[in-house]
């Protein structure tokens, strides 16, 4: 090599790798592949599996934990947390049974019970933000909050007596097979996918889960941006509690009860980091698809529930381990 | 490509080198960092490493301390074959560095900092606190640092953190002190310390590695050098027998203009205007205007409060009193969002935390302040992006993979390029660049200046707060000089010497004070 080269004009390719080699390493193809997996396990398992009616009722395992979990994920992302969601679903169930005594129509109650939810994810938002309290301690006293007042005001009690258009919303289908909430699932994994992946804000919100320092610098509003988040997790749980309860037709403060860890999971499980700073929307809906169906086919073989949540729990760790386990024996 | 550094040693009778790299070979996905290296290091000898930013310098420190595992090569001490696996194994076998990218902790302190992981113990082996706390005082006296060891180090400046980096990498008993950029986060007295540092290394008998883009300094404390060009050693020799100019060419593999930009400055009307600025704490009575086109440069010491004057400016301090008026008209400026909305950005010094989000692609961290211009009613557009990306980093020579790389893999100078194309691209009215500069290689660093002074004659103006002399009596057309919170004194660049800069930050020369 000569010691006067001339000097070099380079230019910087966009991209390191291709499409296909930057899709054959992804989070998401490893789950789409576990869920091929578990839907086959499952097709062998039982023959009644692949029955459309069955493979439509299996949705309603997940349709209102995703429509959480996508929200809970743009929120973990930005390095926060909401762990009262399941607390915000039964005092919103709790406000549509109360008022449901004063004659409230559908549409009267499906507004209270996204209100509530607005109004607890403002609560959250504002503890967090405005007095820079850590999210996980604010909405870990929330969260019995919420179901206390709820508690409080039920006590043993249950409020019935839904109106049938109501209860469409948990149990009605668009059109055959399709549901209801399996039509918002659909919609919502749109929208916040394009929210995450398409928009600023959800740039605003990667950016912030990686260096909160650097994004204020950069001029995003970081409380602002975090407010909304939490706004968006509580207005979500109130939507999953309209559905959920128009589903059950009843009202009980012990509804919804652990739902925070299951969303979490669906999160984590979907790719999402539990630090912050990255994930992905097309994740948490392959995550949501392969908890479904794990329950469905374990309910179909008549696995008691403690034995799923064990397998849940084998499957996060194992999905989460495995790819770090792999990566230290490749060595540094 | 074959280099004997033994021959021309036992020629000149020295002795045999403490460590010995030879055939490092080292690759990252779509990178050769490092192909086939050696390096020789030598009892009482300051071996200089030079090379352009991403010519492999710290990768080569890393291979050293246990950080990363070279591909191929073998490492010698003493004659004999080594194996870093883990940093400790490096610090055991008297290796230690101050890296150029330092982690230290903001919840712990100052003493805790320096001493984490090889505390002193005392009985039943617990940390014996006093004499840490004792042991970590006498290191900072011994670089000349006045920190209290108690410190919490989230209190502390970026170049102070920067001394503790130095009194931690010193804590460690060793015979082979390597030193990645170890001035660049600081100013003309610490330097100075540092050298008298490294003299007194030197006579204890260790052997350092010093690797810097200062030629000044490589000449003033460097017996050896070794060149990188593109992951290769391309030259090695005695500092006695190269010119600057050689020694640049060698590096770059072609001479390279470092004379500063010509400027014929007609600075417009006044853009800018600061009035009876006061910070509870870090400054008082800061006043000054800057015009359109001009670049004023800030001078001062480590500590003197620019840094915190500019960040007040943009937002992310609130000052306790003052004025500051854009384009005449009073500005209230409560965030960094405001402040860019104004036309005020401010380019920060702590490229690690407040300028560069390292997990995210080059290319999202150029445009993160300009997204509303790459997007359209609040989607991304990607082809824009890379587009707005590629002009800026294409500017400043910036040598990475690919576009989508995250920043974090580059070198700490690309880094420093890809934080200041993201605010250049900005195209703001008044940019605040902080060390611009720093761990820049001297070609990029034209390249820069030069950039710098177009956008100046467009039209922008440019407050440019350095430590570097050079840099400083290059570009600016006017110089405030800050000492201890408050302005010491403005000049034109016309009435300056180093010398007067330097006496005036110091404060050793009141006569000095003009303006
Ligand atoms: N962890 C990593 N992953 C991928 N590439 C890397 C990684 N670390 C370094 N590189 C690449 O290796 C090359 C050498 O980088 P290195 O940090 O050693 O440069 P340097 O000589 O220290 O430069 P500078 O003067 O800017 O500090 C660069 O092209 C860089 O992008
Ligand atoms: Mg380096």
């Amino acid at each position: 090599m000569s010691l006067l080269d001339p000097p070099r004009s380079r230019s910087l390719p966009d991209r390191l790798t291709g499409p296909a080699a930057r899709l054959s390493r992804s989070w998401e193809v490893l789950l789409l592949g576990i869920a091929v997996l578990i839907f086959v396990a499952n097709t062998q398992a039982s023959p009644y599996f692949l029955d459309p009616w069955n493979l439509s009722d299996a949705t309603f395992n997940f349709t209102e934990k995703a429509m959480i979990a996508f929200a809970m994920a743009l929120l973990i992302i930005a390095g926060e947390i909401d762990l009262s969601v399941a607390g915000i679903i039964a005092l919103a169930s709790t406000a549509m049974g109360w008022a449901l005594q004063f004659g409230l129509g559908t549409p009267g109650l499906v507004m209270i019970g996204l209100a509530v939810g607005l109004a607890c994810g403002a609560v959250n938002g504002a503890l967090v933000t405005r007095l820079g309290l850590p999210s996980i301690v604010v909405t870990i006293g929330t969260m019995s909050l919420f179901r206390g007042i709820s508690y409080i005001v039920l006590g043993d009690q249950a409020f019935n007596g839904y109106p049938d258009s109501f209860a469409w919303l948990g149990r009605g289908y668009v059109v055959w097979v399709i549901s209801f909430e399996l039509v918002l699932f659909a919609l919502f994994a749109l929208i916040y996918g394009i929210v995450l992946h398409r928009t600023n804000f959800g740039r605003h919100v990667v950016t912030i889960g990686n260096n909160p320092t650097a994004a204020r610098f950069a001029g995003i509003r970081v409380e602002r941006v975090k407010m909304v988040l939490f706004l968006l997790t509580g207005l979500m749980s109130g939507i999953a509690a309209v559905c959920l309860t128009a589903r059950l037709g009843s009202t009980r403060p012990s509804i919804a009860s652990a739902w925070e860890l299951e969303v979490v999971t669906m999160v984590v499980l979907g790719g999402v980091s539990i630090l912050g700073g990255s994930g992905s929307i097309p994740g948490v809906v392959l995550a949501a698809l392969v908890m479904g169906m794990v329950t469905f086919g374990l309910g179909l073989l008549n696995v008691p529930g403690i034995v799923m949540s064990i397998f849940i729990g084998a499957l996060l760790i194992g999905v989460i381990a495995i790819p770090r386990l792999v990566a230290r024996i490749r060595g540094r | 490509m074959s280099y004997s550094i033994d021959m021309t040693d036992q020629i000149a009778g020295a002795t045999d080198p403490v460590l010995r790299l030879a055939g490092i070979s080292k690759s990252f996905p779509g990178v050769k960092a490092l192909s086939d290296v050696e390096l020789a290091l030598y009892p009482g000898q300051v071996t200089a490493l030079i090379g352009e930013n991403g010519a492999g310098k710290s990768t080569l420190v890393k291979i050293l301390t246990g950080l990363y595992q070279p591909d191929a090569g073998r490492i010698e001490l003493d004659g004999a074959a080594v194996r870093f696996a883990t940093a400790s194994d490096a610090a055991a076998a008297g290796v230690t560095a101050i890296h150029q990218e330092t982690v230290l902790f903001d919840d712990l302190s100052v003493a805790e900092n320096i001493f984490l992981g090889h505390a002193p113990r005392g009985r039943f082996g617990l940390i014996d606190w006093a004499r840490m706390r004792r042991e970590a005082a006498a290191i900072l006296t011994r670089i000349g640092a006045q920190i209290d060891p108690a410190t919490p180090l989230r209190e502390l400046g970026i170049a102070s953190k920067h001394l503790v980096a130095i009194a931690r990498a010193l804590s460690i008993e060793a015979r082979v002190v390597v030193m990645d950029e170890p001035t660049a986060a600081l100013s003309a007295t610490e330097i100075e310390e540092l050298y008298e540092l490294v003299d007194r290394l030197k006579r204890e008998g260790k052997a350092i590695l010093f690797i810097s883009h200062k030629f000044d300094e490589i000449f003033r404390i460097a017996d050896r050098y070794t060149v990188f060009r593109d992951g290769q050693m391309v030259d090695a020799g005695r500092m006695a027998d190269v010119t600057e100019t050689q020694l640049v060419e060698k590096m770059v593999g072609r001479a390279v203009d470092t004379i500063f930009p010509q400027r014929e400055s007609v600075p417009g009307e006044v853009v800018l205007t600061v009035a009876g600025y006061a910070h509870p704490t870090e400054f008082a009575d800061i006043g000054f205007t800057l015009r359109r086109g001009e670049i004023l440069g800030f001078y001062g010491l480590v500590g003197a409060g620019r840094s915190e004057v500019m960040q007040a400016l943009f937002g992310v301090t609130r000052p306790a009193r003052g004025a500051v008026r854009i384009d005449g008209r009073i500005a209230v400026i409560r965030s960094p969002a405001e402040a860019i909305a104004q036309g005020i950005v401010y380019v920060p010094e702590d490229r690690g935390r407040q300028g560069a989000v390292t997990a995210m692609p080059i290319f999202q961290n150029v445009t993160l302040p300009s997204l509303p211009r790459t997007s359209r009613r609040g989607f991304i557009r990607m082809a824009e992006e890379f587009a707005l990306a590629r002009t800026y980093t294409e500017r400043l020579d910036l040598r990475a993979a690919a576009l989508d790389q995250p920043v974090g893999e580059l070198s700490g100078g690309n880094q420093q390029k890809v934080v200041i194309a993201k605010w250049l691209a900005t195209r703001p009215k008044v940019i605040i660049l902080d060390e611009p500069t720093k761990g820049i290689d001297v070609g990029s660093k034209a390249a820069v200046h030069d950039f710098m002074a177009e956008l100046a004659a467009e039209g922008l103006s440019v407050i440019m707060v350095s430590s570097e002399i050079p840099e400083i009596l290059g570009m600016s057309d006017r110089v405030i000089v800050m000492r201890e919170g408050r302005i010491a004194a403005e000049f034109d660049r016309a009435r300056l010497t180093p010398e007067t800069l330097v006496r005036t930050a110091a404060g050793y020369d009141r006569k000095g004070v003009a303006a």
